[in-house]
Protein backbone atom coordinates (compact mmCIF):
# COMPACT_ATOMS: atom_id res chain seq x y z
CA UNK A 1 0.00 0.00 0.00
CA UNK A 2 2.90 2.37 0.62
CA UNK A 3 4.80 1.59 -2.57
CA UNK A 4 4.47 5.16 -3.84
CA UNK A 5 6.54 6.55 -0.97
CA UNK A 6 9.00 3.66 -1.08
CA UNK A 7 9.54 4.17 -4.82
CA UNK A 8 9.94 7.92 -4.40
CA UNK A 9 12.76 7.33 -1.88
CA UNK A 10 14.24 4.57 -4.03
CA UNK A 11 14.37 6.76 -7.17
CA UNK A 12 15.91 9.66 -5.24
CA UNK A 13 18.58 7.46 -3.65
CA UNK A 14 19.47 5.79 -6.97
CA UNK A 15 19.67 9.11 -8.86
CA UNK A 16 21.75 10.71 -6.08
CA UNK A 17 24.22 7.81 -6.20
CA UNK A 18 24.40 7.97 -10.00
CA UNK A 19 25.04 11.71 -9.84
CA UNK A 20 27.81 11.23 -7.27
CA UNK A 21 29.49 8.91 -9.76
CA UNK A 22 29.07 11.54 -12.56
CA UNK A 23 27.07 8.98 -14.53
CA UNK A 24 25.38 9.92 -17.81
CA UNK A 25 22.82 7.18 -17.49
CA UNK A 26 21.38 5.01 -14.76
CA UNK A 27 20.74 1.64 -16.38
CA UNK A 28 19.58 -0.58 -13.54
CA UNK A 29 18.80 -0.69 -9.84
CA UNK A 30 18.92 -3.84 -7.71
CA UNK A 31 16.59 -3.84 -4.75
CA UNK A 32 16.64 -6.40 -1.94
CA UNK A 33 13.10 -7.09 -0.82
CA UNK A 34 12.22 -9.28 2.15
CA UNK A 35 9.13 -11.44 1.87
CA UNK A 36 7.71 -10.08 5.12
CA UNK A 37 8.14 -6.46 4.05
CA UNK A 38 4.84 -4.97 2.93
CA UNK A 39 5.98 -3.67 -0.48
CA UNK A 40 4.69 -5.33 -3.67
CA UNK A 41 7.37 -5.57 -6.37
CA UNK A 42 5.05 -5.10 -9.38
CA UNK A 43 3.68 -1.94 -7.86
CA UNK A 44 7.17 -0.56 -7.10
CA UNK A 45 8.23 -1.37 -10.70
CA UNK A 46 5.15 0.42 -12.04
CA UNK A 47 5.89 3.63 -10.08
CA UNK A 48 9.61 3.34 -10.86
CA UNK A 49 8.98 3.53 -14.59
CA UNK A 50 6.82 6.63 -14.19
CA UNK A 51 9.06 8.41 -11.70
CA UNK A 52 12.28 7.97 -13.65
CA UNK A 53 10.81 9.54 -16.81
CA UNK A 54 12.71 12.68 -17.83
CA UNK A 55 15.69 11.77 -15.61
CA UNK A 56 18.96 9.95 -16.34
CA UNK A 57 17.19 6.85 -15.03
CA UNK A 58 14.53 6.82 -17.77
CA UNK A 59 14.20 3.29 -19.08
CA UNK A 60 16.36 1.82 -16.29
CA UNK A 61 15.65 -1.75 -15.27
CA UNK A 62 14.58 -2.53 -11.75
CA UNK A 63 15.74 -5.89 -10.45
CA UNK A 64 14.35 -7.41 -7.28
CA UNK A 65 16.37 -9.86 -5.23
CA UNK A 66 13.79 -11.44 -2.98
CA UNK A 67 14.71 -12.73 0.44
CA UNK A 68 12.44 -15.46 1.78
CA UNK A 69 10.98 -15.28 5.24
CA UNK A 70 13.17 -17.49 7.37
CA UNK A 71 13.12 -18.28 11.02
CA UNK A 72 15.03 -20.37 13.49
CA UNK A 73 13.59 -22.49 16.26
CA UNK A 74 15.20 -21.28 19.49
CA UNK A 75 14.60 -24.68 21.05
CA UNK A 76 16.16 -27.13 18.55
CA UNK A 77 17.87 -24.77 16.10
CA UNK A 78 16.02 -25.90 12.93
CA UNK A 79 15.65 -23.35 10.15
CA UNK A 80 12.08 -23.02 8.93
CA UNK A 81 9.73 -20.83 6.93
CA UNK A 82 7.27 -19.69 9.60
CA UNK A 83 4.54 -19.25 7.00
CA UNK A 84 4.58 -22.96 6.21
CA UNK A 85 4.58 -24.10 9.80
CA UNK A 86 2.22 -21.60 11.42
CA UNK A 87 4.99 -20.45 13.75
CA UNK A 88 5.41 -23.87 15.32
CA UNK A 89 8.60 -25.89 14.78
CA UNK A 90 7.77 -29.01 12.81
CA UNK A 91 10.56 -30.97 14.48
CA UNK A 92 10.17 -30.21 18.19
CA UNK A 93 6.77 -28.38 18.15
CA UNK A 94 8.19 -25.41 20.05
CA UNK A 95 6.59 -22.05 19.25
CA UNK A 96 9.74 -20.19 20.24
CA UNK A 97 10.55 -19.01 16.72
CA UNK A 98 12.98 -16.22 15.90
CA UNK A 99 12.87 -14.38 12.57
CA UNK A 100 16.24 -14.32 10.86
CA UNK A 101 15.37 -12.86 7.46
CA UNK A 102 12.50 -11.42 5.45
CA UNK A 103 12.40 -7.80 6.67
CA UNK A 104 14.94 -6.43 4.14
CA UNK A 105 14.22 -3.32 2.09
CA UNK A 106 17.33 -1.72 0.64
CA UNK A 107 19.15 -0.81 -2.58
CA UNK A 108 21.97 -3.26 -3.12
CA UNK A 109 23.57 -1.69 -6.18
CA UNK A 110 23.04 0.41 -9.27
CA UNK A 111 24.45 0.09 -12.80
CA UNK A 112 25.47 3.28 -14.57
CA UNK A 113 27.11 4.35 -17.82
CA UNK B 1 29.71 0.16 -14.18
CA UNK B 2 28.24 -1.32 -11.04
CA UNK B 3 28.11 0.78 -7.86
CA UNK B 4 27.45 -0.88 -4.51
CA UNK B 5 24.92 1.18 -2.57
CA UNK B 6 23.58 -0.87 0.38
CA UNK B 7 21.30 1.88 1.64
CA UNK B 8 17.96 1.49 3.33
CA UNK B 9 15.33 2.70 0.85
CA UNK B 10 13.58 4.66 3.58
CA UNK B 11 16.82 6.45 4.45
CA UNK B 12 15.25 9.94 4.23
CA UNK B 13 12.53 8.87 6.67
CA UNK B 14 15.11 7.30 8.98
CA UNK B 15 17.18 10.51 9.03
CA UNK B 16 14.09 12.48 10.03
CA UNK B 17 13.32 9.88 12.71
CA UNK B 18 16.80 10.46 14.15
CA UNK B 19 16.04 14.21 14.31
CA UNK B 20 12.75 13.53 16.10
CA UNK B 21 14.56 11.29 18.58
CA UNK B 22 17.12 14.04 19.27
CA UNK B 23 14.45 16.68 19.77
CA UNK B 24 12.53 14.45 22.18
CA UNK B 25 15.71 13.52 24.08
CA UNK B 26 16.47 17.22 24.59
CA UNK B 27 13.02 17.61 26.16
CA UNK B 28 13.16 14.25 28.01
CA UNK B 29 9.90 13.17 26.36
CA UNK B 30 9.28 9.48 25.71
CA UNK B 31 7.38 8.73 22.49
CA UNK B 32 5.44 5.49 21.94
CA UNK B 33 4.21 4.43 18.50
CA UNK B 34 0.86 2.63 18.72
CA UNK B 35 -0.14 0.22 15.95
CA UNK B 36 -3.45 -1.57 15.50
CA UNK B 37 -6.09 -2.39 12.94
CA UNK B 38 -9.06 -0.02 12.56
CA UNK B 39 -11.50 -0.52 15.41
CA UNK B 40 -9.12 -2.27 17.82
CA UNK B 41 -9.79 0.45 20.39
CA UNK B 42 -6.73 2.67 20.09
CA UNK B 43 -8.45 5.91 21.05
CA UNK B 44 -10.44 4.37 23.92
CA UNK B 45 -7.18 2.85 25.19
CA UNK B 46 -5.55 6.29 24.98
CA UNK B 47 -8.43 7.81 26.96
CA UNK B 48 -8.13 5.12 29.67
CA UNK B 49 -4.36 5.49 29.72
CA UNK B 50 -4.67 9.26 30.19
CA UNK B 51 -7.10 8.74 33.09
CA UNK B 52 -4.76 6.26 34.76
CA UNK B 53 -1.63 8.37 34.24
CA UNK B 54 -3.26 11.53 35.58
CA UNK B 55 -1.02 13.09 38.23
CA UNK B 56 1.82 10.67 37.37
CA UNK B 57 2.83 11.78 33.87
CA UNK B 58 1.69 14.42 31.39
CA UNK B 59 0.75 12.91 28.05
CA UNK B 60 -0.33 13.96 24.58
CA UNK B 61 -1.56 12.01 21.58
CA UNK B 62 -0.66 12.48 17.92
CA UNK B 63 -3.65 11.14 16.02
CA UNK B 64 -3.10 9.67 12.57
CA UNK B 65 -6.12 9.04 10.36
CA UNK B 66 -6.80 9.03 6.65
CA UNK B 67 -9.53 11.62 7.22
CA UNK B 68 -11.56 13.39 9.95
CA UNK B 69 -10.65 14.66 13.39
CA UNK B 70 -13.19 12.54 15.29
CA UNK B 71 -10.56 11.00 17.57
CA UNK B 72 -8.82 14.29 18.35
CA UNK B 73 -12.16 15.84 19.30
CA UNK B 74 -12.88 12.85 21.60
CA UNK B 75 -9.51 13.20 23.30
CA UNK B 76 -9.51 16.98 23.68
CA UNK B 77 -13.07 16.94 25.03
CA UNK B 78 -11.76 14.65 27.76
CA UNK B 79 -8.93 17.07 28.53
CA UNK B 80 -6.18 15.13 26.72
CA UNK B 81 -3.74 17.19 24.63
CA UNK B 82 -4.07 15.89 21.07
CA UNK B 83 -3.11 16.90 17.57
CA UNK B 84 -4.54 15.49 14.35
CA UNK B 85 -2.66 14.40 11.25
CA UNK B 86 -4.77 13.53 8.21
CA UNK B 87 -2.84 11.50 5.68
CA UNK B 88 -5.41 12.14 2.86
CA UNK B 89 -5.36 8.54 1.70
CA UNK B 90 -1.91 7.60 3.01
CA UNK B 91 -1.76 4.28 4.85
CA UNK B 92 0.83 5.21 7.49
CA UNK B 93 2.50 8.13 9.27
CA UNK B 94 6.08 9.04 8.39
CA UNK B 95 8.79 10.75 10.42
CA UNK B 96 8.33 14.08 8.61
CA UNK B 97 4.65 14.25 9.59
CA UNK B 98 5.60 13.53 13.20
CA UNK B 99 8.25 16.26 13.08
CA UNK B 100 5.58 18.80 12.09
CA UNK B 101 3.25 17.58 14.81
CA UNK B 102 6.04 17.87 17.41
CA UNK B 103 6.56 21.50 16.41
CA UNK B 104 2.92 22.14 17.22
CA UNK B 105 2.79 20.45 20.63
CA UNK B 106 3.63 22.13 23.97
CA UNK B 107 6.78 20.03 24.45
CA UNK B 108 7.84 21.77 27.66
CA UNK B 109 4.65 20.56 29.32
CA UNK B 110 4.87 16.88 28.35
CA UNK B 111 6.43 13.62 29.58
CA UNK B 112 4.95 11.12 27.12
CA UNK B 113 3.68 11.34 23.54
CA UNK B 114 1.65 8.49 22.09
CA UNK B 115 1.37 8.27 18.32
CA UNK B 116 -1.91 6.70 17.33
CA UNK B 117 -0.83 5.47 13.92
CA UNK B 118 -3.23 4.91 11.01
CA UNK B 119 -5.30 1.75 11.61
CA UNK B 120 -3.36 -0.76 9.53
CA UNK B 121 -1.33 -3.86 10.40
CA UNK B 122 1.06 -3.65 7.43
CA UNK B 123 2.54 -0.33 6.36
CA UNK B 124 3.17 1.54 9.65
CA UNK B 125 5.60 -1.23 10.63
CA UNK B 126 8.07 -0.09 7.96
CA UNK B 127 8.40 3.52 9.15
CA UNK B 128 10.57 4.58 12.07
CA UNK B 129 9.02 7.72 13.54
CA UNK B 130 11.64 8.39 16.20
CA UNK B 131 9.76 6.55 18.94
CA UNK B 132 11.31 4.91 22.00
CA UNK B 133 8.88 1.97 22.11
CA UNK B 134 6.41 0.40 19.71
CA UNK B 135 3.24 -1.27 20.83
CA UNK B 136 0.53 -3.17 19.05
CA UNK B 137 -3.11 -3.38 20.12
CA UNK B 138 -5.05 -6.45 19.02
CA UNK B 139 -8.67 -6.84 20.06
CA UNK B 140 -10.51 -10.08 20.73
CA UNK B 141 -13.19 -9.72 17.98
CA UNK B 142 -10.38 -9.65 15.38
CA UNK B 143 -9.53 -13.28 16.17
CA UNK B 144 -6.40 -14.94 17.55
CA UNK B 145 -4.96 -15.54 14.07
CA UNK B 146 -3.84 -11.94 13.41
CA UNK B 147 -0.17 -12.58 14.37
CA UNK B 148 -0.05 -15.37 11.76
CA UNK B 149 -1.52 -13.13 9.08
CA UNK B 150 0.42 -9.93 9.83
CA UNK B 151 3.63 -11.14 11.47
CA UNK B 152 5.99 -8.18 10.92
CA UNK B 153 4.55 -5.86 13.56
CA UNK B 154 4.12 -8.59 16.13
CA UNK B 155 7.77 -9.60 15.73
CA UNK B 156 9.12 -6.06 16.26
CA UNK B 157 6.74 -4.57 18.87
CA UNK B 158 7.91 -4.07 22.47
CA UNK B 159 4.50 -4.69 23.97
CA UNK B 160 1.14 -6.04 22.90
CA UNK B 161 -2.22 -5.06 24.35
CA UNK B 162 -5.06 -7.53 23.95
CA UNK B 163 -8.05 -5.24 24.16
CA UNK B 164 -11.78 -5.99 24.64
CA UNK B 165 -11.18 -8.95 26.94
CA UNK B 166 -14.69 -8.26 28.26
CA UNK B 167 -15.99 -9.52 24.89
CA UNK B 168 -14.09 -12.82 25.02
CA UNK B 169 -17.07 -14.96 26.03
CA UNK B 170 -18.98 -13.79 22.92
CA UNK B 171 -16.34 -13.82 20.20
CA UNK B 172 -14.63 -17.20 20.56
CA UNK B 173 -11.12 -15.78 20.99
CA UNK B 174 -8.53 -18.36 22.07
CA UNK B 175 -6.33 -16.17 24.27
CA UNK B 176 -3.88 -18.96 25.14
CA UNK B 177 -3.21 -19.68 21.49
CA UNK B 178 -2.78 -15.94 20.79
CA UNK B 179 -0.33 -15.48 23.66
CA UNK B 180 1.67 -18.59 22.75
CA UNK B 181 2.05 -17.42 19.15
CA UNK B 182 3.00 -13.84 20.03
CA UNK B 183 5.50 -14.78 22.78
CA UNK B 184 6.99 -17.41 20.49
CA UNK B 185 7.55 -15.08 17.54
CA UNK B 186 8.84 -12.26 19.75
CA UNK B 187 10.76 -13.40 22.83
CA UNK B 188 10.94 -9.87 24.29
CA UNK B 189 7.32 -8.77 23.96
CA UNK B 190 5.21 -8.00 27.03
CA UNK B 191 1.50 -8.77 26.76
CA UNK B 192 -1.26 -6.92 28.62
CA UNK B 193 -4.88 -8.06 28.71
CA UNK B 194 -7.19 -5.09 29.08
CA UNK B 195 -10.69 -3.83 28.55
CA UNK B 196 -10.53 -0.17 27.61
CA UNK B 197 -14.29 0.03 28.18
CA UNK B 198 -14.46 -1.17 31.81
CA UNK B 199 -10.80 -0.45 32.65
CA UNK B 200 -9.76 -4.03 33.54
CA UNK B 201 -6.00 -4.51 33.29
CA UNK B 202 -5.28 -0.87 32.41
CA UNK B 203 -3.32 -0.34 35.67
CA UNK B 204 -0.71 -2.94 34.72
CA UNK B 205 -0.33 -1.44 31.26
CA UNK B 206 0.03 2.08 32.71
CA UNK B 207 2.65 0.79 35.19
CA UNK B 208 4.63 -0.59 32.26
CA UNK B 209 4.45 2.82 30.53
CA UNK B 210 5.75 4.57 33.66
CA UNK B 211 8.54 2.00 34.01
CA UNK B 212 9.56 2.70 30.38
CA UNK B 213 9.57 6.44 31.14
CA UNK B 214 11.94 5.81 34.05
CA UNK B 215 14.32 3.72 31.93
CA UNK B 216 14.14 6.25 29.09
CA UNK B 217 15.15 9.10 31.39
CA UNK B 218 18.02 7.25 33.01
Amino acid sequence: MHELEITRSLVKLALDEAEKANAKKLTSVTVVLGEMCGAVDDSVAFYFEIMTKGTIGEGAKIIFRKVPMQAKCRNCGSTVNPKDIFWECEKCHSMDIEMISGKELYIESIEVD
Amino acid sequence: MEIKVLKNILDANDQMAIQNRKLLASKKIMMINVWASPGAGKTTTMLRTAETLKGKARMAVIEGDVASSIDTVKLTQSGVTAIQINTDGGCHLDAGMINLALQNLPLDELDIIFIENVGNLICPGEFDLGEYKRIIISSTPEGEDKPHKYPLMFTIADACIVNKIDLMPYVNFDINSFMRTVSGMNGKIEIFKISSINGDGVDKWADWVLKQLDSYRQ
